[in-house]
C-alpha cells in the first residue's frame, strides 16, 4: 500500500517552488525567533528605568513584529500545505516517522500566536508587569518551535528510528528519529543563532542608513545598539558553530562534504580551496590551502577525505550550487564576525559606539548580507542533501506528486509572493516613517497609524 | 452501530475537533471579511468595515493556527490518507492557500495603513481571501465526502475532485455560514462595546444570512442526494442524523436568539450549529476515511498514535489555558478599553556599575575562549554541549556587560 514513485516531468519546478516558499518564509522565521526578545529588551529597560524612550521604541517595534509575524503565519501555512501538495510520496511513506515533530511544533506556533495577540493588544491595557510577562512565552515558543522543525530537518539528513523492508516502513520510533539524530544539536544552535544575527543586523542596518543620512539622536542610537549588540555577540559564536557543523557533515554525509569543498576524488591530506569553480573532478582557479580541508574537517592534516567519485554520479548533488552557496555563507559569516569584533572592541575598550562613517556603511551592507548568508546556508544543506529527500533512503523523485500543473502553481505562488514582498517593504517603510508619538498617552497600538 | 473510539480513531477525533474550531473561529474571521466586502461605501460602511477589522484583529492568528493543527495531526496519524488528499486536492488547497495569504497580508497591511481609502483597498484584499479560502477548503471537504479522493499519489481528478455538485454546495454553505457566524459575533462584540448602531446593523445581517444558511442547507441536501447518494444515506441515518439534527436546531435557535437580542447565547448556539455539521459529516463517513481505506487501516503504528495522543493532550494543557486567557481578555473588553497609563513603575537607576561591567566582560571573554576550545577540539556530545553552554554564557554575559545601551558617542 506504499506510495510508489510516479513520473513527474516538473520535478525541478516542484523543487524550485518549495525552495521559493522556504526562502520567503525563513527570514520571517528569524524575526519570529529573535525580534520578540529585542522588543522585550527595550520594554525591560523601560520597566527598569522608567525612561519613556524605551517604551516608545518597544511599541514601535511591536507594530513591525506583528506585521512580520502575520506574514510568517501565512507563509508557514503554505509550507505545510506544500508538504502534501508537492511531496505526497514523502509524507505518505514517512509521515508517521517525523510527523510528531510538526505536531509539537504546531503547539509552539499556537502559543506564539496566542501570546503575540495578548502582547500586541495588551500594550497599555495590561499592567506593565503582566504585559512584560506575556511576552516571555513568545520568546520560549520561538526556541521550541525551532527545535521541533529542525528535529525534522535533521532527521531528513540523518535518518533513523525506522526500518525499511522493501518500500514498507516498519518499526517506527519517532522520538529516536527526531531527537536522537546526530544533526539536531548543531542545526538547532546554528539556526537559532542565525535568527538573532539576521534580525539584529537587518534592524541595525535600517538605523545605520538613517545615521548616514543624518538621522541620529539618542533614540536612534539605542534602537541601533539593542539589535546590534545581540547580533555582534552571536556572529563570532556562529563561526565556531559552523565549524562544528562542517565536522559533523564530514562524518555522516561525506558526499555532501565533498560537494561543499569540491573534492572530486578520495584523497589523503586534501586541500581547502577558496573561491574557484568545480569542473572535471577538481576546483579550477581557486586558491588552495594544502591539507587545509583534512585539518579542518578531521583535525588531522593527513586524514582521508572521501571524494564525489565514491558514489555513482546519480547520487551526487549539483556540486557548484552547493559549493558556491557554502563559500558565500562562510565569507559573509566571516565578514559579519569581523564587523562584530570591531563593534564589540569599541564598545568594551572605548565605551562608546563606533563613530566612523565606514563602520555604518559596512553595517548597512551587513543587513542584506546576513539574509544572503541565511539563504545560502539553507541552499548548502538542502541542495547538498540531493538527490535524496531522506538521506540515502528516499530520492526526491520518489517523493514528488504525480499531479500535473506544477508550473501553474509555481507561477501563481511566485507572483503572489512578489506582491507579498512589495507589501512587506511598504509596511516597513510606512512604520519607519510614522511620526514619533511622544508624551505619556501613547496611541492605541491596534489603530491605523495616523500618518499625514 | 457502535461508535467505538479506539487508539486508531483518537487522533482523528482531535483533528475533527480542530476542524470544527477552525470552521467556527476562522469561519467568523472570513465572514467578517465578507461583510467588509458587502459594506458598500460611505461613512456607515467605513464603520462597519472598521468594526469587522478591530473585532477580529487580536485573535485571527490564533484562530488560523487550528488549520495547522489539523494538518499536522492528520499527516502524523494518517500519513497515506493525508498524502492522498493533499495530492488529489492540490488545486483546491492552492486556492485556499492563496486566500489565506491574502488574508494575512491584508492584516499586516492594515496595521500600517492610514486613511479611509487605503483601508478600503486593503479590506478588498481581506474580502478576496475570505471568499476564496473557506470556499476552497469546504469544496475540498466535499470532495472527500463524495468519495472523489482515492488512495494514492494524485490518484483522483485535480478538478472534479473539488468542482462537483457536492463540493460547490459545501463551498456555498461555508460562505453563508461564515457570514452568519461573523454577523452574530460582530453584533455581540458591538453590544459589549455599547455601539448600538453596529448591533442593529449586524443583527439584521445575522437574521438574513441565518435564513439563507437554512435555505442553503435544505437545497444542499437535495444536491448531495443526487450527487453522492452514499453519504446522503449515511447522513440521514443514525448516528449522523442526530448531529445533523442538532445543527439544524442550533441554527434555528440562533435565529430566535438573535431576533430576541440575546447575543451572548447566540454566539454559543451559532458555534454549535457549525460544529455539529462537522460532527455529522464525520459520523456519516465513519469508518471510511477514503474509499476503500478505513480509519484503522490508515492509522500509523500504535506507538506513534500513543505519542501523538500524549503530544496533543500535553499541548492542550498549555494551549487551552492560553486560549482562555486570550479570549477572556478579548471578551471582557480589555483590548478595547481605554489605555491605562502605567503606574507601578519600579524606579531604579542604571543597572550595575563600571566594575561589574568589567567583571562581566572578562567572564564573557573567558567563556568564549573555553567554549570555543570545547566546541572545536572536543569530540562527542558532552564536550560539544559544554561548549555550546559556555558560548551561550558568553552571549548572556556580553549582553549584561554592554547593558548600558546609552554608551556615549
Amino acid at each position: 500500500m506504499a506510495f510508489d514513485a510516479v513520473a513527474q516531468q516538473y520535478l525541478d519546478q516542484a523543487r524550485q517552488m518549495q525552495a521559493l516558499s522556504f526562502a520567503v518564509h525563513i527570514p520571517l522565521v528569524c524575526f519570529g525567533i529573535a525580534f520578540p526578545a529585542m522588543v522585550m529588551r527595550a520594554e525591560w529597560l523601560w520597566l527598569r528605568t522608567g525612561d519613556e524612550l524605551y517604551r516608545v521604541l518597544a511599541q514601535r517595534w511591536t507594530k513591525v513584529m506583528v506585521a512580520l509575524f502575520a506574514c510568517g503565519v501565512v507563509t508557514g501555512t503554505i509550507l505545510s500545505f506544500e508538504m502534501g501538495l508537492l511531496w505526497p510520496g514523502f509524507m505518505g511513506t514517512f509521515g508517521a516517522v517525523f510527523g510528531l515533530g510538526f505536531a509539537l511544533e504546531g503547539f509552539s506556533f499556537f502559543v506564539e500566536a496566542i501570546f503575540i495577540g495578548i502582547y500586541v493588544y495588551g500594550w497599555n491595557r495590561l499592567s506593565p508587569r503582566a504585559h512584560f510577562l506575556s511576552g516571555i512565552p513568545i520568546v520560549l515558543a520561538g526556541l521550541t518551535g525551532s527545535l521541533f522543525v529542525l528535529a525534522v530537518n535533521s532527521w531528513m539528513n540523518d535518518p533513523g528510528g525506522f526500518t525499511l523492508s522493501g518500500s514498507e516502513v516498519t518499526d517506527v520510533r519517532p522520538l529516536r528519529a527526531l531527537f536522537a539524530n546526530g544533526h539536531l544539536g548543531y542545526e538547532l544552535v546554528h539556526m537559532y543563532l542565525a535568527g538573532f544575527i539576521v534580525t539584529g543586523f537587518l534592524v541595525a542596518a535600517a538605523y545605520a542608513v538613517g545615521r548616514l543620512r543624518g538621522q541620529w539622536g539618542r533614540y536612534e542610537r539605542i534602537a541601533l545598539t539593542i539589535p546590534l549588540t545581540v547580533a555582534a555577540l552571536a556572529a563570532p559564536v556562529q563561526l565556531l558553530v559552523g565549524d562544528w557543523a562542517a565536522r559533523e557533515v564530514a562524518k555522516t554525509q561525506p558526499t555532501k562534504l565533498a560537494a561543499l569543498e569540491g573534492v572530486g576524488h578520495t584523497e589523503k591530506g586534501a586541500a581547502l580551496h577558496l573561491g574557484g569553480w568545480y569542473r572535471d573532478g577538481e576546483v579550477k582557479a581557486g586558491i588552495p590551502i594544502p591539507k587545509g580541508l583534512s585539518l579542518l574537517a578531521f583535525h588531522d592534516p593527513n586524514a582521508e577525505v572521501q571524494g564525489l567519485d565514491a558514489v555513482p554520479a546519480a547520487d551526487r548533488p549539483p556540486v557548484n550550487v552547493v559549493r558556491v552557496s557554502f563559500q558565500v555563507m562562510v565569507s559573509i559569516g566571516t565578514f559579519l564576525a569581523l564587523l562584530s569584533a570591531w563593534y564589540l572592541f569599541t564598545r568594551v575598550r572605548r565605551r562608546r559606539v563606533p563613530s566612523g562613517r565606514w563602520f555604518y556603511r559596512l553595517l548597512v551592507l551587513a543587513g542584506p548580507a546576513s539574509l544572503v548568508a541565511l539563504i545560502a546556508g539553507w541552499v548548502t544543506t538542502e541542495v547538498g542533501r540531493q538527490p535524496w529527500v531522506v538521506y540515502g533512503v528516499m530520492r526526491t523523485e520518489q517523493a514528488v506528486t504525480g499531479a500535473g500543473g506544477i508550473p501553474v502553481g509555481y507561477a501563481t505562488l511566485a507572483s503572489i509572493y512578489a506582491c507579498l514582498i512589495v507589501a512587506v517593504a511598504w509596511i516597513l517603510r510606512r512604520l519607519a516613517h510614522a511620526p514619533m508619538s511622544a508624551g505619556a498617552e501613547p496611541e492605541p497600538i491596534d489603530k491605523p497609524v495616523e500618518a499625514t | 452501530m457502535m461508535l467505538g473510539i479506539g487508539l486508531e480513531q483518537l487522533p482523528l477525533v482531535f483533528a475533527l475537533q480542530g476542524v470544527a474550531l477552525y470552521a467556527v473561529l476562522a469561519g467568523a474571521d472570513f465572514g467578517a471579511g465578507i461583510w467588509q466586502l458587502l459594506a458598500g461605501r460611505g461613512e456607515r460602511a467605513e464603520r462597519i468595515r472598521e468594526h469587522a477589522h478591530h473585532s477580529m484583529a487580536p485573535v485571527w492568528e490564533a484562530n488560523h493556527v487550528w488549520l495547522i493543527f489539523v494538518l499536522v495531526v492528520v499527516w502524523t496519524g494518517y500519513p497515506q490518507a493525508f498524502a492522498s488528499m493533499a495530492s488529489t486536492l492540490a488545486v483546491a488547497l492552492t486556492a485556499a492557500g492563496v486566500g489565506i495569504i491574502l488574508r494575512g497580508v491584508a492584516y499586516a497591511l492594515r496595521s500600517a495603513s492610514s486613511g479611509a481609502a487605503e483601508a478600503r483597498a486593503i479590506d478588498l484584499l481581506t474580502a478576496a481571501g475570505s471568499l476564496l479560502a473557506p470556499f476552497a477548503l469546504a469544496a475540498a471537504a466535499g470532495g472527500i465526502a463524495s468519495r472523489r479522493v482515492p488512495l494514492g499519489n494524485a490518484a483522483g481528478d485535480l478538478w472534479t475532485s473539488w468542482l462537483n455538485p457536492t463540493s460547490l454546495m459545501a463551498g456555498l454553505l461555508a460562505l453563508v455560514s461564515s457570514a452568519y457566524l461573523a454577523a452574530v459575533y460582530l453584533a455581540a462584540d458591538a453590544r459589549r462595546e455599547g455601539d448600538e448602531e453596529m448591533v442593529e446593523a449586524f443583527r439584521t445581517r445575522a437574521l438574513v444570512t441565518g435564513s439563507l444558511a437554512g435555505v442553503a442547507a435544505i437545497a444542499g441536501a437535495f444536491v448531495v442526494r443526487s450527487d453522492a447518494r452514499w453519504i446522503f444515506d449515511r447522513l440521514v441515518d443514525t448516528p449522523a442524523v442526530l448531529s445533523v439534527g442538532v445543527s439544524l436546531l442550533a441554527g434555528a435557535a440562533t435565529l430566535a436568539l438573535v431576533a430576541r437580542r440575546s447575543l451572548g447565547a447566540a454566539r454559543v448556539s451559532a458555534a454549535i450549529a457549525v460544529a455539529a455539521v462537522v460532527g455529522g459529516w464525520a459520523l456519516a463517513q465513519n469508518p471510511l476515511l477514503l474509499p476503500g481505506l478505513t480509519v484503522d487501516q490508515a492509522a500509523a503504528p500504535d506507538n506513534v498514535m500513543v505519542l501523538l495522543v500524549i503530544a496533543i493532550l500535553g499541548g492542550g494543557l498549555i494551549l487551552f489555558p492560553s486560549l482562555a486567557l486570550l479570549f477572556r481578555l478579548l471578551l471582557r473588553g480589555s483590548f478595547s478599553a481605554e489605555p491605562t497609563v502605567a503606574r507601578d513603575l519600579t524606579e531604579t537607576g542604571p543597572t550595575g556599575g563600571l566594575t561589574s561591567a568589567i567583571t562581566a566582560t572578562r567572564l564573557a571573554g573567558g567563556c568564549f575562549g573555553v567554549g570555543a576550545a570545547f566546541l572545536v577540539i572536543g569530540e562527542g556530545a558532552w564536550p560539544h554541549a559544554i561548549g555550546v553552554a559556555l558560548l551561550a554564557g558568553f552571549i548572556v554575559l556580553g549582553l549584561s556587560a554592554l547593558a548600558g545601551e546609552d554608551a556615549r558617542e
